[in-house]
């Protein structure tokens, strides 16, 4: 095979240091981004050699006369259909900018792309079709570039060659174009009439347009400026790991802002902790310069602190003098990708910087269709709408609005192991230190007796704690000796796992941990009330003998494990929620019985087969059980 | 900051994410400027060590300078070098053009290491500026599990929040040099002090700009005999970096076919 071998040619001119600017080129489809693209690079001689002939070939194979858009819509199915599906980037050269070119398909189903695309710009080309003027989709990214936080932003208005270059046309789609950017805040450096294919203002303007006194395209984009971290901002550095390789701890991450400096009082949020910064840590050792001893935003360093305090990934470490705030509960600006609609209850997860907390949408004031410019019923935020939500963490974290800092102002929701969805934060309600001062805390006791309480329900307080696969008849077991026990004048309440999941554990899925906290948090409110008096009859699968340890501690000496020992297919047979049927096909993950494992108790106070005993055989066995611990009178 | 400051602090920033949310991570070493560029920021990043294996996908058939780099430096690095061998082009599949089954190989390698050891992640040095369809990865990207790229429905990525999550058996790519281009990388190179294999400069009047397999990978004309006339020479030069790999060239979406199958 013969090599292809090209000569290279040496250039007198040394390298200048240029600014590097990101923009991203938005808008409908059809109206005309590659072929603009496809002439910026053509204008400022960024082709590379052989590019135009094999763009011709391409074209003549698909019997076109010459087609801009084949230069970046690389993949086989974006030539074959004539559209861009993902986002791409393409360098050139203006005068005085090295520019990365951000191309962005206009289909609203790759409107995730083009999400992915214009996060990393640093400004904006919006384009218009003159003859389809500001649609849809034109609107949609309007929202998405401000939610996004591109500010610098030039309208081109293409196809001006359609319309005999009016510029009455042009005067009616520049008016349109700017209102609605106006709403959003936002203000267009420029709008430029060009017509892309032949070539008019985009280099420079022609006699078509000479009525234009303004900029051309490759103007404009010339005095676009990098958004860079702002280093004049309080320092924020959310940290993305601890490393102990050596004798050092060295906690790594990116200055989001402001600057960091070696002897400097910082606070970690959002615990609270204190320190002081001994040194910043690199590879190659630095000198001992006054370089080394400082770092500002957007540089990813190490720093090793004074004293040993517990500083984790997600925590951001901020100036003592003006800390981040731990957030529990944000409301936040968000636009909402995925299919299913985001509601008031969804749970998710949630990312600021590095951290990543569980959150519930607890409340959801505004949804719009940002291409309908509509507002839609405040209770579900649908596939590429805007909403602004209320959201309720499981634990706090360390964020601040996005108005005092846009790096730390950043939200971005993931449901089901997928981002859906981000924006900014709006507001916040500072959370209480996650350590509270222990010796702060008082508790009340409660007026009435204990002894009093048992004369009256002629019983003490206990809890039962039923276990058991789902299906085994737990919950049936639960309920016949709270009838039982009310009938007698007792006072038993029941805490049954998935009634209370709809509330006080909404918050929680169904990994380890969260299993762990659902049995935890059922536990203390049991003991709370079986400290009342009350028999707190608990029905939870709770499989992991550890968590039913632990619940038994947090109870105490009145906690009654009573093992609902139904064998699996039994179970699986009765399935009254459907829930094997579902985990079988794959629709349910980590079931327990299923996909995750369940620990029998080795020696509980009562085993319960309920294929072989009836209902009223078993409840005899309970009060037997109770009776004889002197739980009932 | 300047530019270069700014490349690296972001290309450090991904490698920590990736060490943060993956657990069995391999780096992809080619021996080439890139990917020496990569360890030189991993070692950056995780002050003096790479903490996780250097992976070679090794088809037999580079050229000798590699072999005698790769000996060296994982040694005088410490790195964990593992080194995995590729199948016979026998089981290639035959409808690709037959330098692009020629690279294929490399896949199949890739597949066989990944089943070996069970990587979830795999650090790969490709750049956005090389290629086409190279210019539409994520710096997350999730492969299916017979290693392929579903370029239709690719992650969001928002800000520099990456998807982690991948389905079981699958693995991701995580590409934290995306964002260079290639005189980025002689500039660094030359800045950091970092070793190249001596291919790269020009002898009787010819260099390589890309280094692949030996008998798939050419030389261009050129006198840059150092990196300071490299990256002159890459200033002025309208010759696309891989013009040297036939694979590239065979037909028009050739290598496109070769990444959709899981090829770097």
């Amino acid at each position: 095979m013969n090599a292809p071998v090209s000569p290279l040619v040496a250039s007198p001119q040394p390298l200048r240091p240029r600014p590097l600017v990101r923009i991203v080129i938005v808008g409908h489809v059809d109206h005309g981004k590659s072929t603009l693209i496809g002439r910026l690079l053509h204008e400022t001689g960024s082709l590379p050699d052989g590019k135009m002939e094999q763009l011709k070939a391409v074209s003549a194979r698909r019997g076109m006369s010459f087609e801009w858009a084949f230069l970046l819509d690389a993949l086989q199915t974006e030539r074959d259909q004539g559209i861009t599906i993902d986002t791409s980037q393409i360098r050139f050269r203006t005068a005085s900018r090295d520019i990365v070119l951000i191309d962005t398909p206009g289909h609203t189903e790759f409107l995730r792309n083009m999400i992915t695309g214009a996060s990393q710009a640093d400004a904006a080309l919006l384009l218009i079709d003159t003859s389809e003027g500001v649609r849809e989709q034109t609107r949609r990214h309007c929202h998405l570039l401000q939610l996004l936080g591109v500010r610098q932003i030039a309208v081109v208005i293409n196809k001006m060659d359609r319309v005999n270059f009016d510029p009455a046309r042009f005067a009616t789609i520049k008016t349109e174009i700017v209102g609605q950017l106006h709403q959003l805040g936002l203000m267009p450096t420029a709008v430029i009439p060009i017509s892309a294919r032949n070539g008019d203002g985009v280099a420079k303007h022609t006699s078509s347009t000479a009525w234009y006194s303004g900029p051309a395209v490759l103007e404009v984009l010339d005095s676009f400026a990098p958004a860079r971290p702002d280093a004049e901002l309080p320092l924020r550095l959310p940290v993305q790991a601890v490393y102990k390789f050596d004798d050092r701890r060295i906690i790594a991450g990116r200055v989001e802002t402001g600057r960091i400096c070696v002897g400097d009082d910082i606070v970690v949020a959002p615990t609270g902790q204190r320190a002081r910064i001994r040194a910043i840590e690199a590879w190659p050792a630095p000198d001992r310069s006054a370089a080394s001893q400082t770092a500002s935003a957007g540089q990813s360093v190490g720093i090793t602190l004074d004293s040993e305090i517990f500083v984790d990934r997600g925590h951001v470490i901020s100036p003592a003098s003006t800390p981040a705030k731990a957030v529990q509960r944000l409301q936040a600006r968000v636009f909402w990708l995925q299919q299913a609609p985001l509601e008031s209850g969804s749970n998710l997860t949630v990312r600021i910087g590095t951290a990543e907390v569980r959150g519930q949408v607890t409340a959801i004031a505004k949804a719009i269709d940002p291409g309908q410019l509509s507002a839609q019923g405040a209770d579900a935020i649908a596939q590429n709408h805007v909403g602004e939500i209320e959201i309720t963490l499981a634990q706090p974290l360390a964020g601040d609005i996005h108005d005092l800092n846009p790096r730390t102002g950043r939200i971005v929701l993931e449901t089901a192991g997928h981002i859906g969805g981000g924006g900014i934060l709006l507001a916040t309600d500072e959370a209480k230190p996650q350590i509270p001062a222990q010796a702060d805390i008082i508790p009340v006791p409660s007026a009435v007796a204990g002894g009093e309480t048992a004369e009256r329900f002629g019983h003490r307080g206990a809890v039962i704690w039923f276990t058991g696969l789902p299906a085994s008849g737990k919950s049936t077991l639960a309920r016949a000796p709270e009838r039982r026990l009310f009938a007698r004048g007792g006072m038993p309440i029941l805490l049954d796992g998935d009634t209370l999941r709809t509330g006080l554990n909404s918050d929680l899925g169904f990994s380890r941990a969260d299993r762990a906290e659902n049995v935890r948090r059922l536990a203390e409110v049991a003991a709370h009330l079986s400290k009342s008096g009350i028999i707190a009859i608990v029905a939870a699968v709770s499989p992991q003998a550890e968590d039913r340890a632990r619940a038994r501690q947090i109870v105490g000496p009145d906690f009654y494990e009573i093992h609902v020992a139904a064998p699996l297919d039994v179970c699986e047979s009765r399935d009254p929620k459907g829930h094997y049927r579902k985990a079988r096909s794959g629709a349910l993950a980590s079931f327990t019985g299923v996909g995750s494992d369940y620990e029998a108790p080795s020696n509980p106070d009562l085993r319960i087969n309920t294929a072989e005993r009836a209902v009223d055989y078993a409840i005899a066995d309970i009060e037997t059980l109770l009776a004889r611990r002197d739980v009932l009178r | 900051m300047d530019r270069l400051d700014e490349l690296e602090a972001q290309s450090i920033y991904i490698f920590r994410e990736a060490f943060a949310r993956l657990k069995h991570l391999a780096l992809l070493w080619s021996l080439g400027k890139d990917s020496n560029v990569m360890i030189w920021l991993a070692r950056k990043a995780f002050f003096g060590r790479v903490p996780f294996p250097v992976l070679h996908v090794d088809t037999g058939k580079k050229f000798p300078e590699m072999y005698t780099f790769r000996d060296r430096y994982s040694a005088e690095w410490n790195l964990k070098l593992l080194t995995e061998p590729c199948p016979p082009i026998e089981a290639v599949d035959n409808s690709l053009p037959p330098a692009a089954r020629s690279a294929a190989r490399k896949t199949e390698g890739l597949k066989l290491a990944l089943a070996k050891h069970g990587f979830d992640g795999l650090i790969a040095g490709i750049r956005r500026d090389e290629e086409p369809t190279r210019a539409k990865e994520r710096i997350f990207s999730p492969r299916g599990v017979e290693g392929q790229w579903d370029v239709r429905s690719q992650p969001l990525e928002f800000w520099d929040q990456f998807n982690p999550r991948l389905p079981a058996g699958a693995h991701l790519r995580v590409h934290p040099i995306l964002h260079w281009t290639e005189a980025d990388i002689w500039a660094y190179t030359r800045r950091e002090q970092i070793p190249v294999i001596p291919l790269y400069f020009s002898q009787n009047g010819k260099r390589y700009r890309s280094l692949g397999d030996a008998d798939i990978t050419f030389p261009v004309s050129s006198h840059a005999s150092t990196i300071d006339e490299i990256i002159t020479e890459l200033d002025a030069t309208k010759v696309p970096e891989r013009s040297g790999r036939a694979m590239d060239h065979e037909s028009e979406d050739a290598f496109e076919r070769l990444r959709l199958s899981g090829y770097l």
